[in-house]
């Protein structure tokens, strides 16, 4: 095997630049899913079934197919449909509705959580549900939510490459770009590996220092 | 501090041998030391009792001897054999001489009853399946659930899980029973049952025991040793009559009268 | 859609197919290996299946595949079929994964289970595969479950590599309709359909392993 470190660093300035974008794809998509996986929380706690069910089906239909099909459908039948937008636009939308089925799973299991014996407590104390949720309810979710959240931001990490696929130049993508140019895969390809390692391994250190915080 | 619990050497001079030897055992958790140089000497066929509040380490030495937990200090030996310091393969060997009853009777519930007492004398006696099984069918009668062989143990009552749970630590054959409070996890009402069977196991056998336990009838009537623990020490010994009805120490007497 | 492209989605469903089996036990063998040996006594033991789950699921799937079609070739020398490599791929990631789902498990086994496995003389294997295995895998097949579902979905990656499993498919179709919406759709609705059979049988596996337990 040959080792060319004058091919890690020709690939480095690179590596920074897809890093960036990743790390932008994660934190956009990360928002977008803590967001919208409270709105399906929100909307399979309504009254109706009609509302219910069709969320329902739609959540599961969407956690059970793979992403990337899902990124191929964003890219190319929104334009037919009439709606363009960038690559790293699609994507980002992409990795935060897919994970957003997740966080929703996260936010269920984090209310259902709370003893029932809190919910009991507020409606003896003639708490009006709003203060119930703000003051009550969620203030003790949040807690057991932080944690599992975490764990998909780290996933969703290790899904970014797949925007590669629809063009974004993010770390697996400008890997792509250099090796094509300079037929040297085996420098850059690693170097991002490792990347995620250790970029994932950080991740999981500082989720459990907070969430050794947080259970104090 | 050290103590044998042999008897006078008998008018018809055949010498007691010892089974079990414990010498300058120590067990720490933590800062707390739990057992503390401790010496012990048992010889076969003895029944011996351990009693003393909880916490003062007689839990340990079972677990010592089962290999459940590791001393800190000291040697002991089982039947002539190093089991603590000894190497993995020697442990192992030694080990299948000695058996315990648990509080929690830890039966498998994967299994069934026939099969809790079949599986180690398979694996690791070497017995072929039908002698096993017969073996294991004898003791199911025994202890008198010969009915219940295809049961589940989770099935069962907890006085019958640990009927189940003697038979199978008999089924290995092994020369020191160890008794773990074996009647502290069951209501009441079942208590009777279990105890009488370890009586008659006791009498009609020569198997050694070391029994923790909290029922002090029933340590008065089966030990012909009694050992008073008190923080990781053996404060007093002797027969159950004279600790029962006439202790030494002060501390024996006082706890004594509290559990009685 | 023609019977041509037809003809290929189902190709393409049948190298999906065939993959997920493959990987499937690949990645079952890996977790139980790797899982059980993050129980073993020895601490190098444990060290190193530690460092492999770190690093097996620290690396991303996608980055995994193209190291093992694209680097192992050129920086080894081995050329392996894009079958055996995606099934390399993936089922080394994913088996990572699933090696949490068994230490998990065999962890959650009463502590007093492997204590009344030694008071009967029972080697560490013995005790591994006759007490503490039987009593851990019913309560692993939940997480499996979903751990077979992310394997499915995970095989569509491999269609970046060139290979023509399902996803690869949609991209031949997309390119002979210049048209993508109905094909997509379709896509999403097949592995929609393989996951929810997948999630149903690993249900009834589910029962039937825990009937017989309780029995």
């Amino acid at each position: 095997m040959t080792w060319d470190w004058g091919a890690v660093s020709d690939f480095m300035p690179f590596f920074w630049k897809g890093l960036v974008v990743t790390l932008e794809a994660l934190a956009l998509g990360s928002l977008i899913s803590f967001a919208l996986g409270l709105v399906w929380t929100l909307l399979l706690r309504t009254p109706t079934r009609w509302v219910r069910w069709p969320v329902g089906v739609f959540t599961e239909f969407v956690r059970d197919t793979p992403l990337l099909v899902q990124l191929f459908f964003l890219f190319y039948v929104l334009p037919e449909a009439g709606v363009t937008l960038s690559p790293l636009t699609t994507g980002v939308l992409g990795l935060g509705l897919h994970y957003s089925t997740y966080t929703m799973q996260v936010y269920r299991a984090g209310i259902e959580a709370v003893p029932a014996g809190q919910w009991e407590a507020a409606t003896a104390l003639s708490l009006p549900v709003r203060r119930t949720w703000a003051a009550v309810i969620l203030p003790q979710a949040v807690r057991r939510v932080v944690p599992p959240l975490g764990n998909y931001v780290i996933a969703m990490l290790k899904d970014t490459p797949m925007l590669m696929t629809i063009g974004v130049l993010e770390m697996l993508g400008r890997a792509r770009l250099v090796s094509q140019q300079h037929f040297q895969f085996t420098e850059p390809l690693t170097v991002i590996g490792i990347a995620f390692v250790v970029v994932s391994y950080l991740a999981s250190l500082l989720l459990r220092t907070l969430e050794r915080r947080l259970v104090r | 501090m050290s103590v044998e619990t042999s008897k006078q050497p008998a008018a018809t001079g055949t010498l007691p041998t010892e089974l079990i030897r414990l010498e300058g055992v120590t067990k720490r958790f933590g800062d707390n030391t739990v057992l503390d140089g401790l010496d012990l000497s048992v010889d076969a066929g003895r029944h011996v009792t351990l009693i003393g509040p909880s916490g003062s380490g007689k839990t340990t030495i079972l677990r010592l001897l089962m290999t459940l937990a590791k001393p800190d200090e000291g040697t002991i030996t089982v039947d002539g054999q190093r089991l603590f310091p000894a190497p993995e393969k020697q442990v192992r060997e030694v080990r299948k001489k000695i058996g315990m009853v648990f509080q929690q009777f830890n039966l498998f519930p994967n299994m069934s009853v026939l099969r809790n007492l079949t599986e180690a004398p398979v694996r690791v006696l070497g017995l072929s399946k039908d002698e096993a099984e017969a073996r294991a069918r004898e003791l199911l009668d025994l202890v008198g659930l010969a009915d219940k062989c295809d049961a589940r143990p989770t099935r069962l009552s907890g006085g019958q899980q640990q009927r189940v749970a003697i038979a199978r630590a008999l089924a290995m054959r092994p020369r020191v029973l160890l008794l773990d409070e074996v009647t502290s996890a069951l209501d009441p009402e079942l208590v009777a049952g279990v105890l009488d069977l370890l009586r008659d196991i006791a009498r009609s056998t020569d198997i050694t025991m070391l029994c923790v336990t909290h029922e002090m009838g029933f340590a008065r009537d089966i030990s012909d040793q009694v050992l008073m623990f008190d923080a990781g020490r053996v404060i007093e010994t002797g027969p159950p009559e004279k600790i029962f009805g006439d202790p030494e120490q002060e501390r024996t007497r006082e706890f004594i009268s509290a559990v009685l | 859609m023609t019977r041509g492209l037809w003809a290929h989605v189902l190709q393409g469903i049948g190298t999906t197919l065939q993959l997920l089996v493959y990987s499937a036990l690949l990645a079952g063998a890996v977790s139980f290996v790797v899982g059980a040996a993050r129980t073993h006594r020895s601490r190098l033991v444990r060290f190193v299946a530690a460092l492999y789950t770190e690093v097996f699921r620290g690396i991303s799937a996608l980055v995994m595949i193209f190291w093992v079609f694209f680097v192992l070739p050129v920086a080894f020398g081995w050329q392996l079929v894009p079958m055996w490599a995606g099934t390399l791929a993936l089922g080394l990631t994913y088996g990572a994964y699933g090696a949490e789902i068994v230490r998990g498990a065999l962890r959650a086994v009463d502590p007093a289970q492997r204590e009344g496995g030694i008071a009967l003389g029972f080697s560490p294997w013995q005790r591994l595969r006759l007490v503490l295995l039987p009593q851990a895998v019913p309560e692993m097949i939940p997480s499996f479950s979903n751990l077979l579902v992310e394997l499915l979905k995970g095989t569509a990656l491999v269609s970046i590599t060139g290979m023509g499993d399902l996803a690869f498919s949609g991209n031949l179709v997309r390119l002979a309709l210049q048209q993508s919406g109905q094909i997509y759709t379709y896509l999403l609705l097949i592995y929609f359909v393989i996951a929810f059979l997948l999630t149903r049988g690993m249900r009834g596996l589910e029962r039937r392993l825990k009937a017989e337990v309780a029995r």
